[in-house]
């Protein structure tokens, strides 16, 4: 297991990322430290992410960013121990690419395989550096919105998108909006602009959150009723974070629990993490945004995890490394964490 | 105070003679307050409607005495019991089994009736003299879409996975019998083959080995 080295005390794990436009290469070790982390994002000439171009692009820039990030690290293949990958969820293509990165090096240097949840390795990588034990986690991003928390082996998803994430929301709108992709910290930075509440739906299902009808409305009140982009901006971030806030404070409320996370590619929004510490100084929990460089997707947080998992025995033979677009939160044990 | 939800503070006091319950949509400051007010005035007065409409198809729903728009609250009478979300807790046996089909067709009547509860998690279900009550329909609305009724089933399902999770099977499927009772086997089917696609929907596919 630990290439005839049974001494060896540390190790460091190779993590590959490529669920959806993100490619990433992070190499980190058993105690935590991020030796690096180099990631090329495939950026859409026109419109959204189309998964094979996207897969394309991955196999494109594989070999480099893998050597960048190996030389960033000042060490070489050898020295890896583990090579983990994002097994799901995502796109397939995507997905598919990325697996055979890490099979092919896994295979070749004779080095064990860890498949990783995207969205475990998110909520680990937050929990390793901002120092957040046990928290209630609001994950947003362009592929999912998951409000979470754990309890008996598991993390459980108490609310989530019943159609499409926040992300993908805030980006539709603005492609709608002639803004490029990614549109959501251009919706972000025109909203700061906006003076007027423009009326959209709000729309909270229990615990769930539905967007599509919101940006359908948003899209409307641009384009047919003449709002200015500015004021369709504000309104389309009041009414989707208010939504956010309202089932992550239910979910604290809930569980009692005295942390929240905040992680994924929107969290870096301003006006979502200033309504969020708001929440938590109501209900006394203590709030966390994961660091900018890893709240977006990156290898570092597979390889983190991948880093855990390997702890537990979590290895997979190649044969059984196939990946899975819809690979949910709450199907994953956690066996690091106790109730 | 007895309680202190996310959404609203709960306050036991006595009206006129009575044991009431004082419910306050407190003010949230991470909204903006034009869109504070007019969320917690809409869900005041969607809830007393609701409220007073489930009771008119059978369902147990707490008597409103008072509402005040300005304020958003709402007086109702207070319902001596116990909480289903804390009667579940255990093992499931033949008497919550009952408790989870009475669920079922009380759902099964309001939906029936076109009313949406909106958030039917056990915290919301009170039981209480062999009856079961339903609270806080702050998030429901009037509708006889297939959609509307499948979100609702989708909701507690997902409700009894988050927080029952050893018996949620079991009791999902007591709370669906007593559902299709009601509403009759051809439209819960329906419906419950909704709420499988509704699943699919977001990520709720499980892994295969899982």
């Amino acid at each position: 297991m630990f290439q005839g080295d049974w001494i060896k005390l540390t190790f460091i794990c190779l993590g590959l990322e490529g669920t959806a436009h993100t490619f990433g290469v992070g190499i980190v070790t058993s105690e935590g430290d991020i030796l690096a982390n180099e990631i090329s994002t495939y950026v859409p000439e026109t419109g959204g992410i189309h998964p094979r171009e996207a897969a394309q692009h991955h196999s494109c820039v594989a070999s480099e960013v893998l050597q960048s990030a190996l030389l960033k690290a000042r060490i070489s293949s050898g020295d890896l121990d583990i090579i983990a990958f994002s097994q799901g969820p995502g796109l397939g293509p995507c997905l598919r690419t990325t697996a055979v990165v890490a099979r092919a090096l896994s295979t070749l240097f004779d080095i064990p395989l860890v498949g990783v949840n995207h969205c475990v390795a998110h909520i680990e990588i937050g929990r390793l550096l901002t120092g957040a034990k046990d928290p209630i986690t609001l994950y947003v991003s362009g592929g999912n919105t998951i409000v979470s928390a754990f309890a008996d082996k598991r993390y459980r998803v108490f609310g989530e998108t019943i159609d499409i994430p926040i992300g993908n929301a805030l980006d539709m709108f603005g492609r709608e909006a002639g803004l490029q992709h990614p549109g959501g910290p251009k919706v972000e930075v025109l909203a700061r602009s906006g003076r007027k509440l423009v009326e959209l739906p709000y729309i909270v299902k229990g615990m769930d959150l539905s967007f599509s009808g919101l940006v359908t409305a948003a899209i409307r009140k641009l384009k047919e009723e003449k709002e200015q982009l500015e004021d369709v901006c504000f309104s389309l971030q009041e009414y989707a974070f208010s939504m956010l806030v309202e089932v992550t404070e239910r979910a604290i409320a809930h569980t009692q629990k005295k942390e929240l996370l905040l992680t994924g590619g929107v969290a870096q929004n301003k006006r979502l993490q200033e309504m969020l510490q708001e929440v938590a100084n109501e209900q006394e929990a203590a709030f966390y945004t994961v660091p900018k460089e890893v709240a977006g997707d990156n290898g570092a947080k597979i390889a983190w995890t991948g880093i855990l998992l390997y702890k537990y025995g979590k290895t997979i033979p190649v044969e059984k490394s196939l990946v899975d677009p819809k690979w949910r939160l709450d199907a994953v044990e956690i066996p690091w964490l106790m109730e | 105070m007895i309680a202190k939800g996310a959404e609203a503070n709960l306050y036991r006091s006595e009206w006129f003679g009575r044991n009431v319950i004082f419910k306050e949509r407190v003010r949230k400051n991470y909204r903006l307050p034009v869109l504070d007010l007019q969320l917690r005035q809409q869900r005041t007065a969607m809830e007393s409607k609701l409220l007073s409409a489930a009771k008119k198809y059978g369902v147990s729903t707490p008597t409103i005495y008072e509402i005040d728009m300005k304020k958003t609250t709402i007086i109702m009478e207070y319902i001596e019991g116990d909480r289903v979300k804390e009667l579940l807790n255990y093992e499931l046996n033949e008497d919550k089994k009952v408790i989870c089909r009475k669920i079922g067709e009380s759902l099964g009547r309001l939906h029936k009736n076109g009313i949406i509860h909106g958030d039917p998690t056990t915290s919301n279900f009170i039981y209480a003299h062999g009856k079961v009550f339903f609270v806080d329909f702050g998030l429901g609305v009037f509708s006889d879409s297939l959609e509307d009724a499948s979100v609702d089933l989708h909701l507690l399902k997902r409700a009894l996975e988050s927080t029952h999770f050893k018996i949620a099977e079991e009791c999902f499927s007591e709370i669906f019998t007593g559902y299709a009772q009601i509403v009759g086997s051809e439209r819960a089917k329906e419906i419950f083959n909704n709420v499988e696609k509704i699943r699919l929907r977001g990520r709720y596919t499980l892994r295969g080995d899982t």
